[in-house]
């Protein structure tokens, strides 16, 4: 519980910053279980403040992986469902922000763990001059995500959702989608 | 930052409605081919670019709304025909497979260059917002050069179809540049790094080279888009604008 007012120690924000980052970690993807949103790295950082009435304002910076995934307003929802009852502030606002760009180099190792176990081929490094090469960044060919086989073909560099693609797997004889690098 | 003169608050609005309404448009127009592409991989392609078209188209509908304290549903979905300021490019249906190659590949190799520029902004959320946006752009580009590159090459059916219909959109197309009030102040804020009128020459450096690389005939000489290529728009727009404010005008303010 917060107690209005009360000045908080170093030892207790650090405390208080762990929880909130542990808490925010528990929140899956919508549509992929096994990847937290910290590890997918759509969490750019939290602040705490003050509201003007005194109380404890806690505001989340939410990265979208694409500007117009729907996917977002769900995330949103759910973090603040989750800080909400947590119980560290009196309020809670999760923002969606553009201040960086959300990049699949973002997603963490043990998101790319994770989204090999739901199926998924995790991205290839995406780099830092992204935008404006005419680099080919659909690989021909990736790691299937059932049988560890290389000998895979791009379908599609559009999939069903706007972060992925589409590959079939000639071993196991799988489609299966693989995310962009973005 | 904040824009402080009131001129160029007004044209930056021009500028973020002209580039909003040229995704939304385009976006709705090419949704149409869902279900009825040639080939199932450009099912879901055409229509998963479309869907990046209006996720922009709503970023910058709410960056627009943040400024002038408006509802982004209701710029996007509340305006009369006429209000609509997107290029007069958008204007066509989506007509057959050539066309609306032809047209995203105008429109993709000039919202580019547009992007490109806008990176640069001294408006740092529409700087960061393009930042963005242009990573994703990269795979529509890629897509459509590939695609051009097909239908030159497919056949002289395919071939014929293209030209055609690249001949047909080419004087539209400039109108991605046509002048915008308020430009100048734009232009000595650093709100837009560079003039339109420039854009435009760099766009058409790069895609009349590579017409000339494909084997494609060159295009007619396009004379500077005139001030109202985003003003004037025709009765196929008026049926399309009737489609997609459909849902939003049976039950006003609802929200799902």
């Amino acid at each position: 519980m917060v107690v209005r007012g009360a000045p908080i120690r170093a030892a207790d924000a650090a405390a208080r910053d762990a929880a909130v980052w542990a808490a925010i970690a528990e929140v899956p993807d919508p549509e992929i279980p096994t990847i937290s949103l910290v590890d997918l790295g759509v969490v750019r950082g939290f602040a705490f403040g003050g509201g003007p009435g005194g109380e404890v304002r806690l505001t989340v910076e939410l990265l979208p992986t694409f500007v117009g995934c729907p996917a977002v307003e769900v995330m949103r929802e759910q973090v603040g469902d989750r800080l909400r009852e947590l119980g560290v502030a009196d309020e809670v606002i999760v923002e969606l922000s553009f201040a960086e760009p959300w990049t699949s180099d973002r997603i963490t190792p043990a998101g790319r763990e994770g989204l090999r176990q739901g199926g998924f081929a995790p991205p290839p490094p995406a780099g830092s001059t992204f935008a404006g090469t005419n680099l080919l960044t659909v690989l021909p060919v990736t790691t299937c995500p059932y049988c560890a086989s290389r000998n895979t073909t791009l379908e599609n560099p559009f999939g069903p959702t706007l972060c992925r693609a589409i590959y079939h797997c000639a071993d196991c004889r799988q489609p299966f989608e693989a995310f962009k690098a973005v | 930052m904040t824009v402080q003169d009131a001129a160029s608050q007004a044209a930056l609005a021009e500028l973020l409605l002209a580039m909003a309404d040229d995704e939304f448009v385009l976006g709705f127009w090419d949704s149409e081919w869902t279900g009825i592409a040639p080939i199932l991989e450009e099912d879901v392609a055409m229509s998963s670019v479309s869907q990046d078209e209006i996720g922009h188209a709503k970023a910058l509908y709410e960056l627009l709304a943040s400024l002038s304290g408006e509802d982004a549903d209701e710029i996007a979905f509340g305006r009369a025909p006429g209000a609509y300021r997107h290029a007069a490019l958008m204007n066509h249906p989506r007509t057959d497979w050539a066309f609306s190659i032809a047209r995203r590949y105008l429109y993709e190799t000039a919202d580019a260059v547009r992007l490109e520029s806008l990176a640069g902004s001294s408006y740092q959320p529409l700087a960061q917002l393009v930042t963005k946006m242009r990573r994703e752009e990269t795979y529509h580009l890629l897509h459509f050069d590939l695609w051009l590159r097909r239908l030159t090459e497919g056949g002289p059916e395919s071939r014929d179809r293209l030209i055609g219909a690249l001949r047909d959109l080419w004087t539209d197309a400039q109108a991605v540049f046509a002048p915008l009030d308020g430009e100048e102040a734009l232009v000595a804020g650093g709100i837009m790094p560079d003039r339109l009128e420039t854009l435009r020459k760099r766009w058409l450096d790069r895609v009349v080279p590579r017409f000339a690389e494909l084997g494609l005939p060159p295009m007619p000489a396009a004379p500077a888009p005139a001030p109202d290529g985003r003003r004037l728009h025709g009765i196929d727009f008026a049926w399309l604008h009737g489609e997609f404010t459909m849902v939003a005008a049976s039950e006003a303010g609802a929200s799902w």
